[in-house]
């Protein structure tokens, strides 16, 4: 497999830039100037500084002796990026673009939240660094992750809700390309998942990657081998691209996307774009698409904010169309039994969307040998979702 | 090959007039309406009629122009009852007809198809807001098979290299978008839009047309005094969400229409 995204922005049939001209200018520049860092000695070091001191890499990869134990198949590991600054993945993104952000001098970032995680992640990075920060979230999801909203104001965040379409986080992408298209010149675009035109997706999967290099490496040391398996969730796909990306040569290494199956396929609630999309455009890039049969975007549904999304980020498009990764979905139901179980057995509480892999775990591990290995991304705690499953069950905290 | 808007331009240049290029979105607040509203807009002094398509995720528009689309999604708009509306409409009028459509639209209806059934049933040319010249390749031979002119966009933002580019790209006119920002946002840096509208002559031979934030009569005089086409899109779309169903509406829009027309007319250069 030759090396994505080409010249283009294309990986494969999918990515590209289908922006407004206004923008084009901008993402030309972040382009050049992400092609200089990424070769700039001074810029990884900083880089790497901050992952280490700041975020706390590397995250470890914890063995999960009792899950293992209770599903009686494969070895259990977790890439536990829930131990991160502000409890997800996100944070290793929102401090590569924050750095960038810096050396392009652009005093204002702004950024969308789907569960907040980015938010918070970009909030934190902005007071660190002294910019300005305007997080868009859609008003839907301001009221299921009303924890993150207060956390990104108690970081000095302005959070701008969106009142329009679905109220979620495609509202709050579309809303924040125009603030950058309005604010360009001194504005940076902190996207955060791999979705958007070149050069977001590759660059944001560069900056994630740093979860599958040191996976790859502590499997290594822990188990002398390789895993048979990788699971990770998909939203947009950043924590699994993350995590897939240092194993995509490696073709013994089995890749498994696992998306929000909502109230199941069936029922057409749900974020399972490869289950019941096709491609199409949506917000910069060609990728598969939940839409109409007429173009127009469809609704989502998924218990957890941070996978309801009605695209996939046009890497994991192309991974799929290459046979290279798998993917497959599980409902709202399965993930939150996953959460119970991860909770009570390993005392790891995952986000919800963290959660979704782990019931897609918890179906293949019980069909793999003892002696095979797998590693599963958890992508951030849970915490942020226990007010949400008070109230799904009931109870006022 | 000569267009029907190249043609629609050199004969108001022959009059010494520019071209008032009026947005609406097609299907708000119905399709009879919109269909009524051309022909109308038409004995009111436009000179060019800018079809929006309406769609779920418009990433360039402003809440105006979004709302709009939202009533035009309800009232049950497709683009293909979009070129329904085109063919009666071509029984009544000869108006030129320039679709603005976001790409998942043609995308989803097939670009070879849509290209032949645009060209068709009588529309004039395409404008694709969230498709620069760069990622058109695949669209430009269906487009030209088919004699539809693809219409693209420059920015103050854009460099002297992407000015060239793209206009050069550009047929039928070059579509300058007056402000860095979304549709509806306020106007107008009028010394900086007769910079850049000069910049663009200098590239290309094309007519240069003005959008994004022309709102009153005033703006429309100033903006036809520097360029040779005023596009006038989210005042006209709030004059039909104010009536709305209302049997005045058409009225009271061809009325506006009508003094954006005049003011052109007699143009007042101003200093901005």
């Amino acid at each position: 497999m030759s090396s994505v995204p080409n010249k283009q922005g294309r990986f494969g049939a999918y990515g590209g830039r289908y922006v407004p001209e206004t923008l084009m200018p901008a993402l030309l520049e972040l382009e050049q100037e992400y092609a200089r860092v990424k070769k700039d000695r001074s810029f990884q070091s900083e880089l790497a500084y901050y992952l280490k001191h700041y975020v706390g890499r590397p995250t470890s990869l914890y063995f999960a002796q009792r899950l293992t134990k209770r599903l009686g198949g494969a070895k259990i590991y977790l890439k536990r990026e829930d131990l991160c600054h502000t409890g997800a993945h996100k944070i290793n993104n929102a401090i590569g673009q924050g750095l960038l952000a810096k050396r392009m001098k652009k005093p204002r970032i702004i950024a969308e939240t789907g569960a907040g995680q980015h938010g918070v992640a970009t909030a934190t990075v902005a007071a660190m660094f002294g910019l300005q920060c305007e997080v868009y979230m859609g008003t839907e999801d301001m009221q299921r992750q009303a924890l993150n909203v207060f956390r990104m104001r108690l970081l000095g965040a302005t959070v701008t809700g969106v009142d329009a379409g679905s109220r979620t986080l495609k509202d709050a992408i579309s809303e924040a390309m125009r603030d950058w298209t309005t604010n360009i010149r001194t504005t940076h675009y902190i996207l955060g998942s791999v979705l958007g035109a070149h050069p977001y997706p590759m660059m944001i999967r560069d900056f994630q990657s740093i979860i599958g290099r040191e996976a790859r490496r502590q499997i290594l040391a822990a188990e002398g081998r390789l895993p048979d398996c990788l699971i990770a969730c998909v939203g947009g796909g950043s924590n699994a691209i993350g995590l897939f990306h240092a194993f995509i040569r490696d073709k013994k290494v089995k890749m498994i996307g696992v998306e929000a199956g909502g109230l199941g396929v069936a029922s057409g609630k749900h974020a399972a774009r490869f289950a019941g999309g096709k491609p199409g455009v949506l917000q910069g890039t060609m990728t598969y698409l939940l839409q109409g049969e007429d173009g127009q975007v469809n609704l989502t549904h998924s218990v957890s904010a941070g996978l309801d999304y009605a695209a996939i980020g046009p890497e994991h498009s192309y991974l799929r169309d290459q046979g290279r990764a798998e993917y497959t979905s599980v409902t709202d139901d399965e993930a939150m039994a996953a959460f119970d179980i991860l909770a009570r057995e390993e005392g790891i509480m995952p986000a919800l969307e963290s959660a979704h892999a782990i019931a897609h775990t918890m179906k293949v591990a019980p069909t793999m040998k003892k002696n095979k290995i797998l590693v599963v991304n958890l992508s951030g705690r849970g915490d942020k979702d226990v007010q949400q499953i008070a109230n799904m069950r009931g109870i006022t905290l | 090959m000569t267009s029907k808007l190249d043609r629609a331009f050199a004969q108001l240049q022959q009059r010494g007039e520019k071209a008032l290029i009026a947005y609406v979105m097609a299907g708000d607040p119905s399709l009879q309406g919109t269909e009524q509203l051309v022909v109308e807009l038409e004995k009111a002094g436009a000179d060019i009629i800018e079809l929006g398509v309406p769609f779920s995720d418009p990433i360039a528009d402003g809440p105006v122009i979004q709302q709009a689309a939202e009533r035009a999604l309800r009232s049950g708009t497709t683009l293909r009852s979009i070129l329904s509306m085109v063919i009666r409409l071509r029984a009544r009028t000869q108006i030129p007809l320039v679709l603005m459509a976001y790409y998942n639209s043609i995308h989803a209806f097939g670009p070879e198809r849509f290209f032949q059934e645009a060209a068709q049933v009588g529309v004039d040319g395409l404008i694709l807001p969230d498709m620069p010249p760069d990622e058109a390749g695949p669209l430009k031979e269906p487009a030209a098979e088919a004699g539809l002119p693809l219409i693209f966009l420059l920015a103050p933002t854009s460099t002297a290299a992407r000015r060239t580019f793209v206009a050069r790209q550009s047929q039928g006119f070059v579509y300058y978008v007056s402000l860095t920002g979304i549709t509806g946002a306020k106007l107008l840096n009028l010394a900086d839009v007769r910079k850049n509208v000069e910049k663009i002559r200098k590239v290309t031979k094309l007519p240069v047309a003005v959008g994004f934030g022309v709102a009153t009569p005033e703006d429309a005089a100033n903006v036809a005094a520097i360029a040779d086409g005023v596009i006038v899109g989210s005042a006209i779309v709030k004059q039909i969400a104010a009536y709305g169903q209302k049997q005045e509406m058409v009225t009271h829009v061809a009325e506006f229409v009508r003094s954006l027309k005049t003011a052109m007319r007699s143009p007042q250069p101003r200093s901005g």
